[in-house]
């Protein structure tokens, strides 16, 4: 079959933030560089941020990029690496201060210089006391960045492909990256992006949970691009949960509302928490609250049909408190759980809300793959950056703000490598190999004929309760391996999902098969690695993991101070060592990670 | 009076339109994406074209001015749309 294809310097999958910084990088140096979206660029899920952008610009109190890199080595768990870590704290200022040229409506302070707020994990001189590095434009941070970034896209000329679906890297026979195949929305057709340069910047993958606070393209198709082109996916046991998400829905309730003295109870109507923190109760930090939840539901004490989920009890306080104090709270229960915060109790879970995980680069944005006995090779034409990518900064847990950050500096920096590379090659594209788009037409043309298959909501559905039972925010390891077995399953029906819709264009049911496949590529990833890590550590808490005198907290740094790769072939494992030398200062050297 | 050929365009047009705005509802923000299809799955199909138009107006608003809206945080400066967000909202 003949399929259009069209050129360019540099392709982009993703308009995102990490996506818009790298375009503006490859357009202001002149190179033809296209940006493909399934959304209009600023309906992109960066515009969800709210909290800000972490940068020790010191507006309001002392800082320093290196009391910033600390703070991220110890919050990753030690599983970050540290060059790439002292990469983006380092240039931290420059991009925050390049997108306030951009036109970002930061919060000022009456000098006129860039407001900036505490945020949980972010400490002044080496983890002394809270410091205030969040840069934010009010409650609408994410929002403001993808407007500037977009505009500045504008002015310089970027091709914004919008609703278009990329579908396959195309890969020679050396392996080098070529482009990618895509499908515009309004005509159906596929076609080849051919360039010298790909970049994915396709966010998170949270949807593979059933609970999750990402909003629904979050696929994470980029990830399950590069596992079908056999690229291996670094770390993704290692997921942040939120403790309080509405069950069944994953909007989040924030913490204000146990701060006003909100209350969790299980089946009994037992205020669980005073078994485990008897101190705290229900104001305990994140972690001890889910993963009491997280043991609650696990031992039988769930509430609802399902037993699957715990109470937060608001209905004994004064329902003006609730009014004045929580506004949101009354509309989202109603909006979300069909109840009455003021007189019935709001259902929640823990809830998958960042990936640490994902497409393993150097922080320089190439994307690296093991090669020959060398765990980093960069795989020729392809780069990521953003939540998609693992440079890593995030290790094994992230600090809040810091994601906003990873996607300016890292956006910047692929979009440089880009520019680099893209200059020092011949002016001509090396050849498509035979057939480039197969693949994604074998795709398309199974789901066209495809009798008796299962359904795609169904199938997804299977896939989501798979992964929050078995691989939550507190992992057994019966259920470990159980959630294994059935992801294998589950793949089978992947394999074989039906559709009933067979139109050509705008065909969201079609779209919505398309991304499972991404799906189980980022659930397979994320279920076989976190079976294998023996240990728990920053987001990956197992209970035959537990704390003890020879493993504080059930860190095992003798066995498991690596990153895992996973491979789509056999689901393979591997592990290459964690980078822990920085680039111009001492290692941070291994600690418990206390607060 | 119209042509069979012509009704035949304005149908595909409708479809085109339709699938189109479904996919619209795919937003930034959880919040949005969970009402919208809410929406969708209890209401779509009976829309006319005024609620049609309507809807198309709605979803062309950024995400973070949306929600407020839909959420009840803030009132839609267009009389016209209110209806449609009541039904909206509707649980
Ligand atoms: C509720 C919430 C609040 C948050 N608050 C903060 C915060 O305050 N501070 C912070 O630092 N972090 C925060 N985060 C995390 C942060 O928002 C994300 O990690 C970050 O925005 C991801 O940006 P990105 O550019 O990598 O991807 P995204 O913004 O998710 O963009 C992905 C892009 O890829 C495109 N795409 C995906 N697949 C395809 C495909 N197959 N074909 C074509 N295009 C495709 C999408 O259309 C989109 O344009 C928050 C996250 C959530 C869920």
């Amino acid at each position: 079959m003949n399929v259009t294809k069209r050129t360019f310097d540099a392709v982009i999958v993703g308009a995102g933030g990490a996506g818009l910084r790298a375009a503006i990088q490859l357009s202001e140096a002149g190179l033809k560089t296209a940006v493909l979206s399934k959304v209009f660029p600023t309906r992109s899920h960066t515009v969800a941020a709210q909290g800000g952008v972490a940068a020790s610009l010191g507006n309001s109190e002392e800082d320093h990029w290196h009391w910033h890199m600390y703070d991220t080595v110890k919050g990753s768990d030690w599983l970050g690496d540290q060059d790439a870590i002292e990469f983006m704290c380092k240039k931290a200022n420059e991009v925050v201060i390049e997108l306030e040229h951009y036109g970002m409506p930061f919060d000022r302070l009456d000098s006129g210089k860039i407001y900036q707020r505490p945020f949980g994990g972010h400490m002044s001189n080496f983890g002394e006391k809270p410091v205030r590095r969040s840069c934010a434009a009010a409650d609408r941070t994410g929002h403001a960045m993808l407007h500037a970034m977009y505009q500045r896209n504008v002015k310089v000329n970027t091709q914004f492909f919008v609703e278009w679906m990329a579908l396959d890297l195309i890969r020679d026979a050396d392996g080098t990256v070529l482009g990618v195949t895509a499908m515009e929305m309004e005509t159906g057709e596929v076609m080849i992006l051919q360039a010298k340069a790909t970049l994915f910047a396709t966010g998170g993958g949270g949807r593979i949970f059933y609970s999750s606070t990402n909003a629904f393209i979050n696929t994470g198709d980029g990830l399950g691009m590069a596992a079908r082109a056999g690229i291996p996916l670094e770390d993704m046991e290692f997921w942040q949960f939120h403790p309080t998400g509405v069950a069944g829905a994953g909007v989040l309730i924030t913490e204000g509302v146990r701060g006003e003295g909100g209350i969790l109870r299980n089946s009994s109507g037992e205020r669980f928490m005073e078994r485990y923190a008897p101190n705290a109760k229900d104001l305990a930090s994140r972690d001890v609250v889910s993963r009491a939840m997280a043991t609650e539901i696990k031992e039988g004490r769930g509430c609802g049909p399902n037993k699957d989920y715990v109470q937060l009890d608001i209905t004994h306080l004064p329902p003006e408190t609730i009014m004045k104090r929580l506004p949101g709270i009354h509309e989202i229960a109603l909006q979300f759980a069909s109840i009455d915060a003021l007189k019935e109790p709001i259902p929640v879970v823990p809830t998958a809300h960042y990936m640490m995980g994902g497409i393993p680069t150097n922080y320089s944005g190439r994307v690296v793959a093991p090669k020959g006995g060398d765990m980093s090779v960069p795989v020729p034409g392809l780069y990521a950056a953003g939540e998609c990518a693992c440079a890593s900064v995030h290790g094994a847990n992230r600090l809040g703000t810091n994601s906003l950050l990873d996607l300016l500096v890292f956006g910047k920096s692929a979009g440089e490598s880009m520019v680099e590379d893209i200059k020092a090659m011949p002016g001509s594209h090396r050849d498509l190999p035979k057939g480039a788009a197969d693949a994604s037409l074998a795709r398309l043309s199974r789901l066209e004929s495809q009798k008796g298959g299962a359904s795609v909501h169904e199938t997804r559905l299977a896939l989501q309760r798979n992964m929050q039972d078995h691989c939550g925010v507190f992992r057994f390891k019966d259920m470990l391996e159980k959630g294994v077995a059935n992801i294998l399953d589950i793949e089978q029906q992947v394999a074989q999902t039906e559709i009933k819709d067979k139109s050509k264009v705008w065909n969201t049911a079609r779209m919505e098969a398309l991304e499972l496949d991404n799906l189980i590529e980022v659930a397979k990833a994320t279920m076989v690695s976190a079976n294998a890590r023996l240990e728990s550590r920053g987001a990956h808490v197992r209970n035959d993991c537990a704390d003890s005198v020879e493993f504080p907290d059930g860190r095992n740094d003798k066995e498991w101070l690596k990153h895992t790769l996973w491979t789509r072939d056999g689901n393979r494992l591997e592990y290459k060592p964690v980078h822990l030398k920085p680039l111009t200062v001492d290692s941070i050297g291994l600690k418990k990670r206390a607060y | 009076m119209s042509t069979a050929g012509e009704t035949g365009t304005m149908e595909v047009m409708e479809v085109m339109d339709k699938g189109r705005m479904r996919w619209h509802c795919r937003r930034g923000l959880l919040e949005l994406d969970l009402v919208l299809t809410r929406f969708l799955d209890k209401h779509f199909d009976a829309l006319d074209g005024d609620s049609l138009k309507a809807l198309q107006e709605l979803l062309a608003y950024d995400d973070t001015d949306l929600w407020p809206i839909i959420s009840g945080r803030k009132d839609c400066e267009k009389p016209h749309l209110r209806g449609l967000i009541e039904l909206l909202r509707a649980p």
